[in-house]
């Protein structure tokens, strides 16, 4: 129990991927000009995020290194992204009509997104991960860790687009307009992030 | 083929500079400009990663089938990525060390998928070599100079060396990364709009000259008739 608490807090606040790790800044920037569109993203990106984890961690310790084919561990993992985001646009498409008119034009995005290929190498790299959580890794840790990494990053992405709804209203230098101001306003959320590094 | 290479160049530095006009590989961007070094070091493994995809995908663009040219691209970049990965961590260590995650990130990094798509695939061998030389160098200067003024106002440094005992911890927490590239992006557009507005105004004054050259030529010549 009190590991689930470690790892939640250290994902979701303390190494939060968009503001403080920079994982995932081209999502977090170009899709956050609305809620709706910055909480389906948010969603896509977490389920993503937990099914890469389920899946390349086990890869990776019980076939990759025994082996000693540790080397092709960029190759493999960015192939079963690819996999996984065709599969679930497929399964989607097929089972749920609905879900991917919502979710369908960001699933595409997903498969260059650095946050999904950032957490499945991070959760591989047991010596961070110790520092990181101050526990040696496991199978159920790393989807986990996945998963509440996932939440993480739609709880900045849904803030930004909170934030950059009411800065749309205002007036606004024409230099600072657009990416600028955007990554100001990040600026101000990476700040309220930086108070949980400091605990 | 001719290449027009000084084209290419201001295309690649400055007026298309992938990190300050295209915003394109924002994430080793913020993450690594908290030190001037790191800026030339990643910039180095960007450029190689550039160079060497976008040869390789010229010369197999016309083998690749439209389709699958996506994944295709991918594996070609996650190689060069992975060679990278492994020279530096047996030659230059410390680097390795001080680029840590985002080394393996130069695979989804848009920058290079964005010039083997809409350079590479379209262009010969000889240009897409240089377009991923002067691309590569844009992004190297971009992220040293954020790097330079990151590390001389958060850290009192520069490329290691004390400057002074002032420092202020917010360029060198990640708050500061967002402002920091925030300001940098605005400048950029703003003195890239000085810039235009003058080579307008010279090119307008250019032409007034030219049509009052003619005018009196046209003149000498009804008065010679």
């Amino acid at each position: 129990m009190a590991q689930l608490l470690i790892i939640i807090i250290s994902a979701v606040f303390i190494n939060n991927f968009v503001v403080v790790q920079f994982l995932g800044i081209c999502p977090f920037l170009g899709v956050s000009k609305d809620f709706k569109s910055a909480l389906g993203m948010g969603i896509a990106v977490t389920f993503v995020m937990t099914l890469t984890c389920l899946i390349t961690y086990p890869i990776y310790t019980y076939l990759l290194v025994p082996y000693g084919m540790e080397f092709m561990e960029i190759i493999v993992f960015i192939f079963i992204i690819a996999a996984i985001v065709q599969m679930i646009e497929m399964v989607l498409k097929k089972f749920s009509p609905t879900l991917y008119n919502a979710m369908g034009i960001y699933l595409p995005l997903i498969t260059t997104n650095c946050a999904v290929l950032g957490v499945a190498e991070l959760v591989i790299d047991s010596a961070q991960m110790a520092s990181i959580l101050r526990m040696s890794m496991n199978f159920g840790f790393a989807i986990l860790y996945g998963l509440f990494a996932g939440v993480g990053f739609t709880l900045s992405i849904v803030i930004m687009s909170g934030m950059r709804e009411k800065i749309a209203r205002l007036p606004i230098n024409k230099h600072l307009k657009g990416f600028p101001i955007a990554m100001i306003t990040a600026c101000f959320i990476a700040l309220a992030f930086y108070v949980f590094a400091l605990v | 083929m001719k290449v027009n290479v000084k084209k290419i160049a201001t295309d690649g530095v400055i007026a298309n500079n992938p990190t300050l006009k295209l915003v394109l590989g924002t994430c080793p961007t913020l993450a690594l400009t908290t030190l001037a070094m790191n800026g030339i070091g990643m910039g180095a493994a960007v450029t190689f990663v550039l160079i060497c995809s976008n040869v390789l995908i010229s010369l197999l663009r016309n083998f690749i089938p439209k389709q699958v040219r996506i994944p295709a691209f991918v594996l070609i970049i996650a190689t060069f990525v992975t060679i990278v990965r492994l020279l530096l961590d047996k030659l230059l260590p410390d680097i390795y060390e001080s680029l840590g995650l985002y080394l393996p990130l130069i695979v989804v990094n848009c920058i290079i998928l964005a010039r083997a798509e809409s350079f590479a695939s379209k262009n010969g061998v000889v240009a897409s070599a240089l377009d991923g030389l002067f691309m590569g160098i844009g992004f190297t200067l971009a992220l040293t100079l954020m790097g330079a003024v990151r590390e001389v106002l958060g850290n009192g440094t520069i490329f290691g060396l004390k400057l002074w005992n002032f420092q202020i911890a917010f360029f060198a927490s990640s708050a500061g990364a967002f402002f920091t590239y925030a300001v940098f992006i605005a400048m950029f557009s703003f003195i890239s709009a000085i810039v235009s507005k003058k080579q307008k105004r010279t090119a307008y004054a250019k032409t007034l000259t030219a049509l009052e050259t003619n005018v009196s030529t046209i003149e000498k010549t009804t008065e010679e008739i």
